[in-house]
């Protein structure tokens, strides 16, 4: 929230023009699978700067701890175990909101103004302005945004706009204890994932490589995967994300068609009176039913 | 009250009633539809409290209208059986449009388009009520493919339904004596004989002569 209008590229619902003065530089996390531990001090820091709290869980037999994400947990460590060439991996993925370039849920929203990308890629749900209607949840390609069960907003990770806003990293990042989070301009965050993969690849992980899908514009949350072929491995992350082309058709040429065709409608049914003239009785059958009635 | 005692019957109060529990409804949901399908429709949200409020009554008027629909579909389906003549008078509605009806099929209480119009809004209200539960977040939860599929089908239906009743609505205004039918119950005879000379010769037993 700390940052200002000027820095607004999209907003949603809204058909016109974006201020466009000022341009930001992109910023991007890079989440170094490969260097994450599981410790989940990502959560903890989240929860701490956002000041939120999860209901106690119960513990299910896996590591997943809350099972899932929800309104007061906007990331959460996704384990997998994975055997490969008899080998045991633990593929280990922080999920949360990826700020996507081309955000679905952003597109989908009938909300004036309650989801903004900000210049620098950052996507940011404004709840003051959102209706709970769940379009964002339909949306996303992700499966990233959760309705409260109390207020019926709807959350996700803000990527600490405001820290952000300020010049400083993330909480996730600013705490995590491996380096395995990473925050940046976007350039200088693929630069350091290509060293990352070099290294992995040196490794023998022929198949490392960046996560940035481009079916949704690229992300402003990448990850470096070692086994890049396989992003499903990771707790199902999507092979090849992109907006559903059914709320392509719903956000896209439904809207023009459908109001066409409602003014066609409403102005064919006005010219059609004047041109034609109303459908009246004519004197003719009055008098013939008179006639009749009288009989 | 009568206004004139040779007018005819058509419609009985509780016919009227559900007629315009659908109506109300209808323009209740639609309104509060067109919000949630596109922003130029936000300032609607006026009427219905704030867009919030919006969000949360359009699913219950669309329960409310699909209630009544179907109530009405019970009370009124026999009388929109599609027989050969409405699709004769279907097949010529150019001449209607056209302002000339003197020639067309002789219909009973009910034309081919009233018909056939009656059979699309079921259909339409059918396919509303099951994609609109799809997309109710309040209550149901469905797989979210299912969802994206559900909210196209719903806006097009919609829409498509909007256009029919507009329709419907003109038909209404532009055939003059009509829309006393829906507050008052009657029409008077040369009304009926005009557009519904089937029904009128068999409620008076009149009206064998040609017209003209």
């Amino acid at each position: 929230m700390a940052w200002q209008s000027l820095d607004i590229q999209r907003r949603s619902a809204t058909t016109t023009p974006m201020p466009g003065a000022r341009q930001g530089n992109e910023v991007a996390k890079l989440i170094d699978i490969s260097q994450c531990i599981g410790c989940k001090a990502c959560q903890v820091a989240c929860m701490e700067w956002n000041d939120l709290r999860s209901a106690v869980g119960a513990c299910t037999g896996v590591y997943d701890n809350p099972l899932d994400l929800d309104s007061n947990a906007w990331t959460v460590m996704r384990f997998t175990e994975m055997e490969n060439n008899g080998r045991l991996e633990w593929l280990i993925r922080k999920d949360g909101c990826m700020h996507c370039q081309d955000p679905g849920c952003l597109k989908a929203c009938p909300a004036p103004g309650a989801i903004v990308q900000y210049t620098n890629g950052i996507v940011e749900f404004h709840q003051e302005h959102c209706i709970g209607c769940g379009y964002c949840v339909t949306g996303c390609p992700f499966n990233i945004p959760r309705l409260s069960e109390q207020d019926h907003k709807a959350y996700k990770c803000s990527l600490c706009s405001d820290r952000v806003a300020v010049g400083q990293s993330p909480a996730c990042v600013k705490t995590c204890p491996t380096g395995a989070l990473h925050f940046g301009s976007k350039e200088a965050m693929k630069d350091h994932a290509d060293h990352r993969i070099a290294d992995l690849k040196s490794r023998g992980f022929q198949n490392a490589g960046l996560y940035d899908p481009p079916g949704v514009g690229g992300t402003h949350v990448m990850y470096v995967l070692q086994h890049a072929d396989h992003p499903d491995w990771y707790a199902g992350l999507p092979q090849d994300p992109k907006i559903s082309p059914w709320v392509g058709i719903w956000k896209g040429l439904a809207k023009p068609l459908a109001i066409g065709t409602m003014a066609a409608i409403s102005l064919a049914s006005l010219f059609h009176y004047i041109i034609k003239g109303p459908n009246a009785i004519s004197k003719e059958t009055e008098k013939e039913v008179e006639d009749e009635t009288r009989s | 009250m009568r206004r004139d005692p040779n007018d005819l019957d058509r419609y009985t109060a509780g016919e009227r009633v559900i007629h315009w529990t659908v109506g109300i409804s209808f323009i209740l949901a639609g309104l509060s539809g067109l919000v949630l399908f596109h922003p130029a429709f936000w300032p609607f949200t006026l009427l219905f409290g704030s867009s919030t409020w919006t969000r949360i009554l359009h699913p219950y008027f669309g329960m409310l209208m699909a209630l009544a629909f179907l109530l009405m579909t019970v009370w009124f389906w026999r009388l929109n059986r599609m027989s050969r003549v409405d699709w004769q008078w279907l097949g010529r509605i150019g001449e209607m449009v056209n302002g000339d009806d003197q020639n067309m099929p002789e219909q009973g209480k009910y034309n081919g388009g009233q018909k056939l119009l009656f059979w699309l809004l079921l259909i339409g209200t059918l396919l509303l009520l099951f994609s609109g539960i799809a997309l109710w977040r309040a209550w149901f939860h469905f797989p979210v493919d299912q969802v994206r599929f559900a909210a196209v089908v719903h806006a097009a239906v919609a829409a498509v339904m909007i256009g029919l009743i507009m329709v419907h609505v003109y038909a209404s205004i532009w055939v003059k004596g009509t829309i006393r039918a829906m507050w008052y119950g009657t029409v008077t005879r040369a009304w009926a004989r005009q557009h519904h000379r089937a029904w009128y010769r068999q409620i008076t037993g009149l009206g064998n002569g040609q017209t003209r």
